[in-house]
């Protein structure tokens, strides 16, 4: 909210200069965001007169004039249309060497078409000023002062342009502070300054409002005050200097006295007011009622608005004449021929404003006001001084007695005052009297005990002690308050749990492995299903959707993390980078399997209930480039497999996952259990995704892994005894697998069995077609003795004749 | 006789290793000359029988001395030829040192992942634990046991992603605080890192999809002076030494006195610059008391107890760290960005 700081000092004395002003809103939960020195960006520019004006030697369109603006003159060359010989003698702006215009222009001294020019004339648009507040001006040419202004005046000074405007952010817990009483009231509080808020004093004249208007409210939940007043004899038009420009320096245009009057109260009051044509409400009837469903209105904006039943309407003896809080409407209008009006001040329901402003896609100052909550007594001060404004200013007559609807007051809140308790929670040492001074600054009383402190009408946010404890603190400076850390309290040993460490585990063996950590959004669109090749009855389309998306491509919580990560290889590819290895540790989210639907969503225990959707946490890996392959991935499965102990492990091939490749993609099984896929990319899903066509993905379901995994060792000792390597090769048939091999190599070695390494798969023009040679070496030792050649051979005969039997192996 | 002879080898070998033996071959040929089976020493030594009984014993003695003497001497010689010919050798075995290195590079941890462990390392080393939570969530632990209920006013600052009217894309890690405190009796020490959600179109300062971590301490006679203490001791481990804070009175529904918390600039140390906009300052947390309604929906005395909380935007202190001007870059992983870290 802007505010200028003159404004401010209508109700309170400031002795100190804005920036150290600034320091203690801010300081104090009054934040300031932005300060605007009015006037700060035209310099040296002044009132000044035209001596002479004679036609430029060399252009037909430039004059060449001499000005002063108080001693000595100037020669100022300009191209305005409107300077001739019959200036002479008019008042100007003058933008002196120096001087600086809003538009960022600096002017210098220089030549136009060979003849010195020492500053320039200045239009009214130069000034950037409205050229509306101007009529007189000319529209393309420099603003000719009125006669009697006094030469050598700043145009700052002129233009009163010398305010400080400080733009506050006021927190939604504070609607009683947007409003200039509000922060004044603040600021006498914090610099101990007397409070001057205006006493309303009226005339009122002519006969009761009474008996010109009757008023019923017909829902006081949604309205629970309805005051208005009349003022007959209305003369509109333009209002005083002094309000115009308040209301500017506020952000807030100029109309008539009627419109401004309102406008200016609700900037010092915090309370919107409205004011209706009452010569246009029928029967002279108004009535407050919730809105009919499909109800239609005219707003003032002239477009036609359909109402619901949750909405609240100000009403006539025939038809809606305003939505309630939100806008008024066009046939109630207050316009030059006016001459009696209605003003309204009322509070309405914040949610009922919320909702509605919602429903019909309007906010307004009144709504976005209405929405954080009035108090019920700045309703009729905020009338009174509307109607105290009209006499004041002459706008009218003001009608004896005003209407007042509310069912009942509020009480005023009392709140235990424990002094003790407040420094023990600051950790401060606070006396007790400067307590009270600061509570009593902010207008809270205290009954004559001191152990009870009474919270005024207009703080509906202080509710408890704590509140009461948040505006001693933040009177005393928060900053204030002496840092301790927890001294004396019970120590924690703190630290990560064992999932926690293994996941942390998972991430520094694959960073290790030279694949680089990437985040997506965690929702996606339903349409990657289609890329990712998935069938129409595929399980991984049941996703969790949601209601409000930023649009379709984030409308589904994903359940693949696939197509994130191939949206990445993707972006990449595309941008040409040659080789990229990529992962990411997040979440997919699987609805719950559990029917909720009995379940009302109205059900106070409806967390208590319902189950939520299950997160499942995924590594998932990919990459494309520099031989990047089924088995590299499968390797860095494996590292992982390696750091956190798992041991048992084995792969199925797959050939139906639509995604993968058929010929080139396996499932993991850890002790039985699906742990996760890898494999290369089926064609298809790479072209849906034009990524390289050697793109290889996986996916490890990260919970298997930590059930499976363990952050215990034990060294073994060192072997004592020499090794024994026999190399074996063979032919078989294309479709036998390494592992079979492994397999029977591992059953049939015998206890001196250590280890076996593939070391060469060969295929081609030397062997019958459909088969494979593939070789091993084969590592024997014992821990208690050196090997002898019988113990290995024998061994391997064994190895032989096994392979020979179940494989059909040829050996060579 | 025989002594002056053996004497005069001596003298004559030395002589001849020091100033004529320039090589591994002359060496060779001294050796030979000397030591070898027709050599000068192995002939004197042949006269040795026709010494008497008492000189042999003095004059055997002296021949060995001379022996291993020259045998010492070809020995350092051979060494140092050796030394020198593999000198040579290596003065021709030259490598490239400027060529490229051959190591198999490491992957990158993504930013948000090191910010989020570094400020994960400074509360563990103050016993905090780390708690999780769900993503999507009931509103009744995102907005109501956080003391804001429907139509509150603080539901106008976040715009929320539901999934019904109960559930919700969870829009502060702050539930999980709740949670924690439905089934913990204090003291309590945790923080809580985690994905959020709020629906803002991304742009260089938004994504509908970030990360923050939060700290709650509930325990018996907790103070406000600790939460200051506490965000100190923070601000100086993550922003640097010098860091200094400052707190504003702010309102957040589920702590009581609230604030918002600047950090002096980590840029320009608090003079004010283009990255704190001339203030000096910039906002990074939020923090307070816990709200006795929030304890007392969780089961917790708060007459008994009372807690402090905070809570900072991962996304927003990467971006100061690391000088990133556009938000989206962190979520769009190109390997030229990643591979920067």
């Amino acid at each position: 909210m802007k505010i200028p700081v003159s404004w401010i000092k209508d109700y309170v004395d400031i002795n100190i200069d804005t920036d150290k002003l600034c320091d203690i809103f801010t300081l104090s939960g009054t934040k300031v965001d932005g300060v605007e020195k009015q006037g700060d960006k035209i310099k040296n520019v002044f009132t000044g007169r035209i001596l002479e004006v004679t036609p430029h030697p060399d252009a037909d369109k430039l004059r060449v004039t001499k000005v002063t603006t108080g001693d000595g003159e100037v020669q100022i060359v300009t191209g305005a249309p409107n300077i001739t010989e019959e200036s002479v003698g008019k008042i100007v702006p003058v933008a002196l060497v120096g001087a600086e215009l809003p538009d960022g222009k600096k002017i210098s001294k220089g030549k136009l078409r060979g003849v010195e020019s020492c500053g320039m004339l200045c239009s009214v648009d130069e000034l950037d000023l409205d050229p509306d507040e101007y009529p007189n001006a000319s529209d393309h040419g420099i603003w000719i002062l009125p006669d009697e202004t006094p030469i050598g005046i700043d145009m700052r000074d002129y233009l009163k342009l010398t305010d400080t405007i400080i733009d506050f952010e006021i927190t939604p817990n504070r609607p009683d502070c947007l409003s200039v009483l509000g922060v004044a009231r603040e600021a006498s509080a914090l610099l101990a300054q007397p409070f001057r808020k205006p006493t309303i004093n009226l005339k009122e004249d002519g006969v009761s409002v009474n008996e010109l208007v009757s008023v019923e409210v017909l829902d006081y939940e949604l309205c629970p005050r309805y005051a208005a007043r009349v003022v007959t004899d209305v003369k509109i038009g333009p209002s005083p200097a002094w309000m115009q420009s308040k209301l500017k320096a506020s952000g807030i245009r100029a109309i008539n006295n009627i419109v401004d009057i309102t406008n200016f109260v609700m900037l010092e009051t915090g309370q919107p007011m409205h004011g209706f044509d009452l010569d246009k409400i029928a029967d002279s009837k108004i009535i407050v009622r919730r809105a009919a469903s499909g109800e239609k209105v005219v707003t003032l904006d002239d477009k036609e608005r359909t109402l619901n039943n949750d909405m609240l309407v100000i009403s006539d003896a025939n038809s809606a004449i305003a939505v309630a809080g939100i806008m008024g409407c066009g046939n109630s209008e207050v316009d030059s021929d006016t001459t009696t009006i209605l003003f309204e001040s009322a509070i309405f329901n914040r949610a009922c404003v919320r909702r509605g402003s919602k429903h019909i896609g309007i906010r307004t100052e009144s709504s976005g006001r209405f929405e954080k909550g009035l108090d019920l007594e700045t309703t009729i001060y905020a009338l009174d001084r509307a109607a105290m404004l009209v006499e004041m200013i002459g706008a009218g007559r003001v009608c004896k007695d005003r209407i007042d609807c509310v069912q009942r007051m509020p009480e005023k809140k009392r709140i235990t005052f424990n002094p003790q308790r407040i420094n023990q929670l600051l950790g401060t040492n606070i006396p007790t009297e400067q307590m009270v001074d600061i509570l009593v600054s902010f207008e809270f009383e205290f009954n004559e005990t001191v152990s009870e402190v009474i919270v005024p009408i207009f703080r509906q946010d202080v509710e408890i002690e704590a509140d009461i404890i948040e505006e001693i603190a933040r009177h005393f400076d928060y900053n204030n308050i002496k840092p301790t850390l927890l001294e004396g309290k019970a120590t924690t040993v703190g630290g990560r749990s064992y999932e926690q460490k293994i996941r942390k585990n998972i991430l520094d063996t694959v960073l290790s492995c030279g694949y680089s950590e990437i985040y997506t959004y965690s929702f996606i669109s339903p349409k990657e299903f289609d890329k990712l090749n998935l069938p129409q009855d595929d399980t991984l389309r049941n996703a969790v959707q949601i209601k409000n998306p930023l649009g379709e491509d984030f409308s589904i919580m994903r359940t693949t993390t696939l197509a994130s990560m191939l949206e990445c290889l993707s972006i990449n590819y595309n941008r040409r980078a040659e080789d990229v290895r990529l992962f990411e540790m997040a979440n997919v989210y699987i609805p719950s399997d559990q029917d909720d639907e009995q379940v009302s969503e109205n059900d106070e225990g409806y967390h208590k209930k319902v189950t939520l959707p299950v997160q499942i946490p995924m590594l998932t890996i990919g990459a494309y480039g520099d031989g990047a392959d089924y088995y590299e991935i499968k390797g860095v499965c494996e590292e992982v497999f390696d750091k956190l102990k798992i041991k048992k492990f084995n792969y199925e091939p797959v050939t139906d996952n639509p995604t993968f490749h058929p010929g080139k993609t396996a499932a993991i099984y850890i002790k039985g259990e699906l742990a996760g896929i890898i494999g290369e990319i089926h064609p298809l899903v790479v072209q849906n995704y034009e990524c390289g066509k050697d793109t290889i993905a996986a996916y490890l379901l990260i919970d298997v892994l930590i059930k499976n995994s363990s952050d215990k060792m034990k060294v073994k000792p060192l072997p004592k005894f020499p090794a024994v390597t026999r190399d074996i090769a063979m032919v078989v048939d294309d479709g036998i697998s390494a592992g079979k091999i492994d397999a029977i190599v591992k059953n049939k070695a015998g206890q001196i069995f250590e280890s076996l390494k593939l070391f060469d798969v060969y295929k081609g023009e030397q062997l019958k077609s459909g088969t494979k040679s593939i070789a091993y070496s084969i590592i024997f030792r014992s821990p208690d003795r050196t090997l002898t050649d019988d113990e290995v051979n024998k061994s391997m005969d064994n190895i032989y004749k096994a392979l020979k039997e179940k494989l059909g192996a040829e050996l060579r | 006789m025989l002594k002056d002879q053996l004497e005069q080898i001596r003298e004559q070998a030395q002589d001849q290793i020091k100033n004529e033996v320039k090589n591994a071959q002359q060496l060779d040929e001294f050796r030979v000359k000397y030591l070898g089976k027709k050599g000068e020493l192995t002939a004197l030594l042949r006269g040795m029988s026709e010494l008497s009984a008492e000189e042999r014993p003095i004059i055997g003695q002296l021949a060995n001395d001379v022996r291993s003497f020259l045998e010492n001497k070809i020995q350092e010689a051979a060494q140092e030829f050796e030394k020198s010919a593999m000198a040579d050798e290596l003065k021709n075995d030259v490598i490239d040192i400027t060529m490229p290195g051959k190591i198999k590079k490491l992957g990158k941890k993504h930013p948000l992942t090191s910010v989020t462990e570094e400020i994960e390392e400074v509360f563990i080393s103050m016993g905090y634990e780390i708690a999780e939570g769900p993503e999507i969530e009931f509103d009744y632990y995102n907005f109501k046991a956080l003391n804001t209920p429907e139509d509150h006013p603080a539901r106008d600052l976040q715009d929320t992603f539901y999934i019904n009217d109960r559930i919700v894309l969870r829009t502060q890690t702050s539930p999980v605080q709740i949670r924690v405190m439905e089934n913990t009796k204090p003291p309590i020490k945790i923080i809580c890192p985690g994905r959020v959600y709020r629906s803002d179109i991304a742009d260089a300062t938004h994504t509908p999809v970030f990360h923050q971590i939060e700290a709650l301490v509930v325990d018996k006679g907790v103070t406000m002076g600790d939460l200051i203490g506490t965000l100190k001791l923070f601000a100086k481990k993550i922003f640097g030494e010098n860091t200094n804070i400052r707190l504003r009175p702010h309102h957040f529904p589920f702590t009581e006195p609230s604030a918002e918390v600047d950090v002096s600039c980590w840029v320009c140390g608090g003079v004010g610059c283009r990255v704190c906009k001339q203030e000096g300052w910039i906002e990074i947390l939020g923090a307070g008391m816990v709200h006795p309604n929030v304890l007392e929906m969780c089961g917790i005395d708060s007459k008994e107890y009372s807690g402090f909380a905070f809570g900072l935007g991962i996304e927003r202190t990467a971006m100061g760290k690391y000088n990133i001007d556009d938000l989206r870059l962190l979520y769009e992983n190109d390997i030229r960005f990643v591979s920067q870290f």
